[in-house]
Formats: C-alpha cells, structure tokens, sequence
C-alpha cells in the first residue's frame, strides 16, 4: 500500500547488505567496535548515506518513504550500537547541515559526508547539561573571522573515530534560547582531545567518547545558519535524530519477538512447549498490537513530514512509545528464555542491554512527555 | 562487446519448501524469489567486461511477470536492457522448452559472449545453458570461474576446476558460459542504479512474438516427467563424542566413523 518498485529494491538491497556486510561481523565489533570509515565507505558507494539529501550534494534528493525503508531494513542489524552509529551520521549529525548549512559547509562537509568518504558525530550534551540542553557551558568566543572554543562534551557517539563534530555552544551569556552557535568542528584541529572511549552497558558496538576543546580555533565560516540560533537549529535537528530511533525500533521488536517464539516452540517446560502456556501467547500477543500501533504512528509521521506539516508532537510520541516498548519486548522476551536469556551468548541478552538506551538518549522520556504536554496545553 | 546474461528466478534459498498437495510441485505462496545466484556472477562478470571492453548488457528472463522484479535487480546492478519471455504457454515447461524460448528470444541478437548460471539452485538440472549453446550452435564451456577476453574482443579464455587443478580454454567468440560460485563477487544494485533501472528499456515477448509454436511449450510437452517430490530426510540427533582426554576423544571418533557411520 505504501511501497512502490523501487522501494522494495531498495529493501532488498539493504537487506542484503545487512546481512552479507554488517551481521556476521557484529559480535567481532561488539568487543572492539565498528570500523565507521570502512562501513560508511561501502554504504556511500551504494547512496545509503544521503537517501533524503539534494542531489546536487551528491544525495539521491528521494522522500521519506525511501528514508523509512533504509531504516527499517537497519532495524534487522543485530547488533544496535552499528545502526546507531549510522543514524548519527544521516540523522543527527548533518540535517542541520543540509537544511541551514552554507554553500561552503555542503560542499566541504556534507558532500564528503553522503560519499562516506568523512565519518561525522553530534556534541550536545555535557557532563553537567543532558536534558536541560539550554544548561550547556561550552563556549565559543567571536575573535576575528574565528571562534575560540571551550569546554568538554559527554557520551559522544562515534566520537573516536568522527572527523568532525556537529557541536553545540554558547555564543552569549544572555538568558534565552538566542544566544548558542551549532559549528561543524573538524577533529584534526589542535585543541581537539578525545579523553577517553567510555565502557558502556550496551550499544557496545558503537564507540562513545568524552570530548575536550582546549582554545579550539575554528573558523567562523564553520558556523551553521545564522548567529545566536544554534539552539533552534539543534532543536530541529533533534526532529530526524528522533525519528530515526522509530522504524528500527519496531523492526528489531518484531525480531526480538520472533526470535522467542522460535526458542519457546521448542523448549519444553512442564511436559509442553512453552508456547503452549495461553500466558505467554497472550504477552507477545500485546507486543506485536503495540508494534503495529507504533508501526502506523511512523507511516503517519512520514506523511506529514512529506506535506511538509511539523512533525513535533508525533516524533515526541512516537519516540516515548519507542523507548518504552523497546526495553519492554527486550526484557519480556528475556524472561520467556528463562536462566538462557540471561547469558551473554543469547542474543536477546544483547538485545536486551542494547535497548535500555532509547529511553534515555536523544531526549530521554520525560522529556519527550514534557514536549507533548506542551502541545497538549497541560 | 555485447553480452547477454540469462536470468532465472528461484526461491530464495532461505525459504522453507513445502511439497503441494499434488505431491509433484511445491506451495509457491510464500515464497520470496529472487534472481538465481549463480546468473548473478553471470550479471557481474558481463558488467566487469562491459566496462573494459565497452558494448551492452542485455539480461534475458523467462516466466511470469514477477520476472520483471529479477531483470529489474539486473538494470540496476548496471545492465542496458531487458527483455522478458512470458506466455502462459509456457507454465510448466521443462529445461529443454525453456531453452528453445530463450534461444529464440537471443539469436537475431547481436551478441558475443551469453552468461547464464551453471545451474538454477530450484531444480539443480544445469540443462538450460548447455542446450541453449546447442540450439545456437556456438561453443559452450560450463562452470566457468574465470574469464578473460582478449583484447581484440574476439577470442575468450576461461577456466573451469576439475579434482583441484584448473582446465583452461581459449575459444573463438561468440561462445556461452555457465558461471560458477568464484567467478566473482557480485555488486550491489546501488540506489541510484535502482532509480534508473526504471527508465531502461524492458521488453516483452510472448511465444507467439518469438515464432514459436505453444504446443511445443508448457506441461504436455515434457520430455522430462516429474513422478513425485519427497523431501530429503530429517537429519538425525548429532553426537558428542565422549573421552576425558583428547587422545580418547579421537580415539573413540575414529572408532565411530569406522563402525557407524563406516566412513574410515
Ligand atoms: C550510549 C549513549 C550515547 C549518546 N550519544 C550522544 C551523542 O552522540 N551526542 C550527544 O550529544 N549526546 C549523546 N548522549 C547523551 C544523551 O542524549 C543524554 O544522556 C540524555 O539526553 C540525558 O541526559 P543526561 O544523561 O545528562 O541525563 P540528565 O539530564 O541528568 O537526566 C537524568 C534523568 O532524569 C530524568 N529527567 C530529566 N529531566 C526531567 C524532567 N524535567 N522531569 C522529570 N524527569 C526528568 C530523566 O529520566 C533522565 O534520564 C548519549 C548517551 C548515551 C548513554
Ligand atoms: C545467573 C544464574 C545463576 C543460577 N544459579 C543456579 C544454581 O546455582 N543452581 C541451580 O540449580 N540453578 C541455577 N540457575 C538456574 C535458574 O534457577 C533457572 O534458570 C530458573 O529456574 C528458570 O529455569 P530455566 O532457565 O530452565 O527456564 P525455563 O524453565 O525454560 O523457563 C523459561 C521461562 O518461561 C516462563 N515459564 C516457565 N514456566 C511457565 C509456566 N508454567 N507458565 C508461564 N510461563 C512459564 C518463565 O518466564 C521462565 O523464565 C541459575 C540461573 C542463572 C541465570
């Protein structure tokens, strides 16, 4: 109904991509993550890395049913530190680019970005400023035709390995939110520190690191959209980072699902399979309701993004069911794998770990009902 | 140089087979199909050569219009044009039949080198390519892990392995080769090639298009009678072989494999 031919090649190829480049080399990269340059290089070559992005930038300027199924098809990777890694490349790190960016900032930082050519990250959040985004102390001061860059960023995806950091600071000490720069910060500049890749619950196939600007020096032609609007800009960006967190989020629920239904067909307890226990048919049963739910939220989402309408409200819902159904079908299907589950060489224990996040990063759950209450006036 | 690639549509090897009720044909429903693996290195190496001796890639399909997905996959791995036999004369063809379709579709054809699979991983037969050579009378050399074309475009070398030593051929062109898992590692339909794929040109032919007479087609014209389908037995429980130390763990495999499963 709402695939074309096209479409569903593109499905096909990511598929296969998915499961010939990415699945049998997620447990190598669970221990020792995943080499972003090699991954984004081959993605490049086939146009994954800009599905939604003008043409003339070397994106495939296609609407978001293309961008849904590529992240979709993502969904099945098993492993969810690699498709985040991806996400913060197309979706987080440059929309703001694509959308507010100078001519000079598409040409040297986007272009190389869709080719996958340059691996990029997102700096927002600090060791004192997570939710409260607006709380952020980096500072970037105007000297010259150049700002002057101070402070540190937290849980930095890809940050070890990233070429340049979509990063967020303050321009001004005014109150309000008109008073921050986005830049896109190369990390070969001197003042660049990477302190350290920091050893995390899940998502361990992705690479999160602590970042440090010491009298960064970067040029002030490397500042996203106009000055002082850095936070509205991140605002919007947020937007993609959210709504990529969406169609994966249903994908992988649905093959956590699966992928139990397999074990407790055949695991006997009590003299029957397990399946046959009315208990359990009825829990996944609830599951694979709420994933058809979120499924839908998403198509509707796709549509009003193509209308062009703001998407805001259904974004912020849809990633607060997300989150909460993903580490509920995660931790519901560990259960049904009994004392297996629990051990690191079942998948869902990975699975499991992997989905506690999406509760928590790119706005964490409350956050996202503080969006919606606004909306709602309450 | 122009080449032509013949392209069948298989099940996905991941699919579960279930033998239909007539118990000579398997339940078709839910099956994803895809192109044949093995005419996949025959699209790859026919791109390689195109792009190093210039000309066209032209992929041949035969069956129902679901075809149009596999030859479309082909477009948008880089090939120039499509042309798909279908006629509901044809449903139940044998190897043979599908052959005399495809040979007819390719002959007035300029052509120079023809690819297909050494084998369609649905029946595992291996007829077609040969007998399609046959009904051309070009030269054929089958499960084909290398080739090379000179530079002159008119002669080819191809290697085939036989026992872990490889034959080597040279003949004059045009010839058929049946491609082999090794020929190559085949591309990705990029996502741009797969927007463009559209807008190649794709053609349709019925038998009747072709010349052909439909009586020579379809389930009554078998040469090749299918009796009955079974499936391959279930496999049997493994065993762990049982020892406190390696020396009798080996001792007691070796003991095994003589005894049971009299291999040794
Ligand atoms: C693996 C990982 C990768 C990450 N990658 C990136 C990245 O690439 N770039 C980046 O910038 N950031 C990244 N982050 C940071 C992430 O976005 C933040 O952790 C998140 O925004 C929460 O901020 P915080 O950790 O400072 O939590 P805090 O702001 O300290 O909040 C703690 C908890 O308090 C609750 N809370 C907060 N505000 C309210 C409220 N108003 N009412 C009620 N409860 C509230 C929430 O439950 C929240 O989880 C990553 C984090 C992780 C763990
Ligand atoms: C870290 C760890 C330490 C352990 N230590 C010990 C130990 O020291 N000694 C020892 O003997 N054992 C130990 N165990 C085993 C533990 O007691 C078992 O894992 C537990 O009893 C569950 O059994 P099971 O794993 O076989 O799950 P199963 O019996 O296969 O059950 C799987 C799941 O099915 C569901 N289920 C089962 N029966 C029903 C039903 N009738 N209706 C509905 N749902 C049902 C439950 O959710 C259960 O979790 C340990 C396990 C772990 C993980």
């Amino acid at each position: 109904m709402y695939f074309n031919e096209e479409h569903n090649a593109l499905r096909d190829m990511v598929r296969k991509f998915v499961d010939k480049e990415i699945n049998p080399k997620v447990d190598e990269w669970e221990e020792d993550t995943v080499p972003l340059h090699e991954l984004f290089k081959k993605m490049g070559d086939l146009g994954l890395l800009g599905i939604t992005y003008d043409q003339k930038y070397g994106g495939q300027g296609l609407d978001y049913w293309f961008d849904l199924v590529f992240l979709e098809e993502l969904g099945h990777i098993k492993a969810d530190g690699v498709p985040m890694a991806i996400g913060v490349h197309t979706h987080m790190a440059t929309p703001a680019i694509h959308e507010y960016g100078s001519e000079y900032l598409k040409e040297t930082y986007l272009k190389p970005s869709i080719a996958g050519d340059i691996v990029s990250a997102i700096g927002v959040t600090e060791p004192e400023a997570g939710s409260d985004v607006a709380g952020l102390k980096t500072k970037a001061v105007k000297d010259g035709d150049s700002y002057i860059i101070n402070g540190s960023k937290l849980f930095i995806t890809n940050g070890c390995q990233a070429d340049f950091v979509t990063l967020l600071a303050r321009t001004d000490d005014k109150p309000g939110f008109h008073s921050f720069g986005l830049f896109v910060v190369p990390t070969n500049l001197p003042g660049f520190v990477i302190s350290k890749k920091l050893d995390k619950l899940g998502m361990r196939s992705s690479d999160t690191a602590e970042l440090f600007f010491d009298d960064l020096r970067v040029p002030a032609e490397n500042l996203i959209g106009e000055p002082g609007e850095g936070f509205i800009i991140q605002m919007k960006q947020f937007q993609h980072e959210r709504f990529y967190a969406l169609p994966g989020t249903y994908i992988k629920a649905r093959d956590t699902i699966n992928m139990t239904i397999d074990y407790i067909r055949q695991r006997m307890v009590f003299g029957k399979p397990l399946i046959k226990n009315q208990v359990l048919r009825h829990r996944l049963v609830d599951w694979i309701t709420e994933i058809e739910c979120l499924k839908h939220l998403t198509h509707h989402i796709v549509r009003m993004k193509i209308e062009g309408l703001d998407a805001t409200r259904e974004i912020s819902m849809g990633k607060l069911i997300a989150g909460q159904l993903s580490f509920k079908v995660s931790n519901g299907c560990l259960q049904m794998f009994g004392g297996m589950g629990y051990m690191n060489e079942s998948l869902i224990s990975r699975y499991f770990r992997d989905s506690r996040l999406l509760s928590i990063g790119g706005g964490a759950d409350e956050i996202m009902k503080e969006v919606i209450a606004r909306f709602e006036g309450i | 140089m122009n080449i032509i690639v013949c392209l069948k549509q298989v099940p996905d090897t991941e699919s579960q087979i279930k033998i239909g009720p007539d118990g000579k044909s398997i339940v078709t429903d839910d099956i994803k199909w895809v192109m044949n693996p093995y005419d996949e290195f025959g699209v790859e190496e026919a791109l390689r050569l195109k792009e190093k001796h210039g000309g066209e890639v032209t992929v041949v399909g035969l069956g129902p219009k679901r075809v149009t997905e596999s030859i479309r996959t082909a477009l948008a791995m880089g090939a120039d044009k499509g042309i798909l036999v279908s006629d509901e004369a044809l449903d139940g063809s044998d190897s043979l039949a599908n052959a005399k379709a495809i040979a007819a579709a390719v002959k007035d054809l300029d052509y120079d080198l023809i690819f297909t699979g050494q084998r369609g991983v649905d029946d595992d037969l291996g007829l077609v390519g040969a007998t399609i050579a046959e009904l051309l009378g070009i030269p054929q050399f089958s499960i084909i892990v290398k080739v090379e074309v000179a530079e002159d475009g008119k002669s080819v070398k191809v290697e085939r392995p036989i026992e872990g030593e490889a034959l080597i051929i040279e003949s004059n062109l045009p010839a058929l080769i049946t491609a082999q898992k090794g020929l190559n590692e085949p591309r990705y339909a990029s996502l741009p090639g797969i927007m463009k794929a559209k807008k190649k040109p794709l053609e349709e032919k019925t038998l009747a298009d072709l010349g052909l007479d439909s009586a020579e087609f379809g389930e009554g014209a078998r040469k090749l009678k299918i009796l009955e389908l079974t499936p391959p037995p279930e496999r049997a429980a493994g065993k762990i072989v049982e020892g406190e130390t390696p020396q009798e763990k080996a001792a007691e495999l070796a003991k095994l494999l003589h005894d049971e499963a009299k291999v040794l």
